[in-house]
């Protein structure tokens, strides 16, 4: 592999279904995972092939839109769709995703409203939607925080009773989703301690992308990234994050051992950053074209495309479709996240408190007051 | 009125109970606070009593403890974290202020985080490094959260039910030096209403107005009677929350008194004193008759047990201020 300076362990087995020219991989040990796709049909994948192309539609006008001013930053997904979307495909309605900030592929299979997806990154919002709407919680900026909260969320599924009922319609687990730079702080691995004791239903899904802004994997772990996972007796998996199969696979066995009360596995999904950390981030300073030429050979898309059409599973007119609707995505975007506004200065003071602090309504009636009473000073204020 | 004296620890434990009783989606969690029943014995016998899936005990790991609550609070559960002792808050620093503070706020009121960080706090008890600390200011200084400390055991026994029933994160902080006094406590008051917002004027008074909050209430209280016999009327105020702090109560004994002393054991410095003094300044700047004064501890490490007694605000220190208040 052409990342030997930037990863740690790119030579460990991992779990592969389909190989970057398309073609099925048939292994002994891959057999297993291939059983878990083995239901899959034609209209499956195609629907896999959807999401992966409306994510990166959605990257690419949400790039565009931050040079354009109108979003304050964005991060972008680029290269990560199949880790995402295949993961994202395997669960089950009632399960409950905590993602990091990075998973707009994870937000498209669950739901989450592509403007909503935006509003924090345009600065008009912390959050952006309703998470019970699609058992999808907001994203979470300090990094490794949310690998907490996730486990104690499938503590309180346990204490439900949502563990081991045999009845797939209501079995409940939970995935978090994290990157590589984060398998280093302190609350992905309590997260893990917690998990592993409690035996919690949870899915601690890595995305090891090669980076943390600059630094490259070698600077978090000197073993393979998965290997962590084991250290706390939680069954451990490296998958091709490319592969869309691949990851369906791992994630289905993960949440199957969740939900039937086998507790939680760590999945690392081996994959890349194709763009740069942010729209802030100048990846030129850090890493050489010659990785990024290698990695964009192996884009998850492209080769779910291969596959669609070794399997005469690609259809022309669907595709045509598939163009329409990503065009039409790109406009909706364009158009709407310009029209979202700023939300009312008084917003500011919404929902700090459930109930009544007297500091913050001070405070709110104090701020209301000054605007009333210097409205129309602006000329002033500009002519001193 | 059925009284029964308690130790303010039990008081807690009775609260607990009650909590634990009338509401099954109510957790307590932390270090030994099942079998042992915690260090301080605050949850003795409730793990027997509810179990171990309600009364857990937990990894050794602050930020697990408060980031695992989270996400009980974001499944429906109301859980109540102990931490063992003030000093061991800090790796659940960041959970505390930038996730479970703000988690309201980020979802714009959609989602709710009725958790309790129970913290014993202060100092005064002869122990080692870490173990008798007031990280008040701290919390306070984070919107979202609510600060509060008893300072009775009918205030810990209704202020810690009214805490766990609250929909907003509540920073507990139990004064340790006082888990052993007791008092008359009444289980079965309903809980007096807005414990955990509005102040208490422990003593009327009217010629100076002594502001504390859990632990040193019991000093300013003392204080109060050393100066009544020299013939010195003071009044007590008992602020019970730090955020929100009820200025009105502050204020209105001020403007009655013209004089202001506030006593707290952490640090004057950027504490909680000066944010009095700057809005009694602010409220009662013509009915003042000397500047507001406090009375806490210095801007060092919290010392070694061998000099705590210096450190921390004693009655003659607290009677010195009334006295620089008096001759202005
Ligand atoms: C606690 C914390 N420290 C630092 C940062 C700044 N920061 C944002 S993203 C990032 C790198 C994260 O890398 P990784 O976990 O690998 O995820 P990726 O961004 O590659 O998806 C850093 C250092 C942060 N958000 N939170």
């Amino acid at each position: 592999m052409g990342t030997e300076a930037t990863d740690v362990g790119s030579d460990v087995p991992l779990v592969q279904l389909v190989a970057p020219d398309g073609a099925r991989v048939t292994t002994a040990e891959n057999a297993a995972y291939r059983d878990r796709v083995a239901h899959l049909t034609g209209e499956d994948l195609r629907r896999m092939y959807r999401d992966m192309v409306l994510t990166r539609r959605f990257d690419d006008e949400a790039t565009a839109l931050q040079r354009q001013g109108e979003l304050a930053l964005y991060a972008q997904g680029k290269g990560q769709e199949a880790a995402q979307v295949g993961s994202g495909r395997a669960l089950a309605p009632q399960d409950y995703v905590f993602p990091s900030y990075r998973e707009h592929g994870v937000l498209q299979v669950r739901g989450v409203d592509p403007v909503d997806r935006l509003r924090l990154f345009r600065g008009e919002d912390h959050g952006g939607w309703d998470p019970a709407a699609t058992n999808t919680h907001l994203y979470t900026l300090v990094i490794g925080s949310q690998a907490l909260h996730a486990t104690g969320y499938a503590m309180g599924v346990q204490r439900d009773g949502l563990v081991g009922t045999g009845d797939p319609g209501r079995d409940t687990a939970v995935v978090v989703y994290f990157g590589d730079g984060a398998t280093s702080q302190g609350d992905v691995n309590e997260g893990l301690v917690f998990a592993a004791v409690n035996n919690a239903p949870v899915v601690f899904f890595c995305q090891n992308n090669q980076w943390a802004i600059s630094e490259p994997t070698t600077r978090q772990a000197r073993v393979p990234i998965y290997k962590r996972g084991e250290g706390f007796g939680v069954p451990s998996v490296r998958v091709d994050g490319n592969d869309v199969l691949a990851c369906y696979a791992v994630t289905a066995e993960a949440l199957e051992r969740a939900h039937s009360g086998g507790g939680p596995t760590f999945v690392e999904a081996f994959t890349y950053r194709m763009g740069a950390h942010t729209t802030s981030d100048d990846p030129t300073r850090y890493r050489d074209r010659a990785e990024e030429d290698y990695w964009r050979k192996r884009d998850p898309i492209d080769r779910l495309a291969a596959l669609l059409r070794a399997e005469d599973a690609w259809d022309d007119a669907w595709a045509a479709e598939l163009d329409a609707e990503a065009e039409a995505l790109g406009e909706r975007l364009r158009r709407e996240v310009r029209e979202l506004g700023a939300p009312p200065t008084s917003a500011m003071f919404d929902e700090v408190y459930a109930t009544p602090h007297a500091q913050v309504d001070e405070e709110r009636a104090w701020l209301a007051r000054y605007e009333e009473e210097t409205q129309g000073d602006e000329s002033q204020e500009v002519a001193r | 009125m059925t009284a029964q004296k308690l130790t303010f620890a039990r008081a807690i434990t009775e609260g607990l109970r009650a909590s634990l009783e009338s509401d099954e989606r109510v957790l307590l969690m932390g270090e030994d606070i099942g079998r042992l029943g915690g260090v301080f014995r605050v949850t003795d016998g409730l793990q027997k009593d509810f179990g171990e899936d309600r009364v857990v005990d937990t990894p050794l790991a602050e930020s697990g403890i408060v980031g695992t609550a989270i996400g009980l609070a974001l499944r429906g559960y109301r859980s109540v974290c102990e931490i063992q002792f003030d000093g061991f808050v800090f790796p659940a620093f960041d959970q505390i202020t930038t996730q479970l503070a703000k988690m309201r706020y980020r979802s714009r009121g959609r989602l709710e985080m009725p958790v309790v960080i129970r913290i014993p706090y202060g100092g005064g008890i002869g122990a080692v490094e870490h173990h008798s600390e007031s990280p008040e200011a701290l919390f306070a200084h984070t919107a979202g959260l609510r600060v509060v400390s008893p300072s009775t055991p009918q205030d810990a026994y209704d202020m810690i039910r009214a805490a766990v029933a609250s929909p907003d994160p509540v920073i507990y902080l139990e004064p340790k030096g006082r888990y052993w006094s007791k008092d008359d406590v009444d289980l079965d008051a309903a809980p007096a209403e807005g414990v955990l917002d509005r102040a208490r004027v422990a003593r009327p008074g009217s010629d100076v107005t002594l502001v504390a909050y859990g632990p040193t209430v019991a000093t300013a209280l003392k204080a109060a009677d050393a100066l009544a016999a020299e013939g010195t009327s003071a009044e007590v105020v008992d602020l019970r929350a730090v955020s929100p702090i009820d200025f009105p109560t502050v204020v209105d004994s001020v403007r009655r008194t013209g004089r202001c002393v506030v006593v707290h054991e952490a640090p004057v410095f950027h504490g909680v004193g000066g944010e009095v003094a700057a809005r009694v300044t602010e409220e009662c700047f013509y009915a003042l008759e000397a500047p507001v004064l406090r009375v806490g501890g210095f801007h060092a490490p919290y010392p070694v047990a061998k000099l705590e007694h210096d450190y921390l605000p004693s009655v003659e220190r607290v009677l010195d201020a009334v006295d620089r208040s008096l001759s202005f």
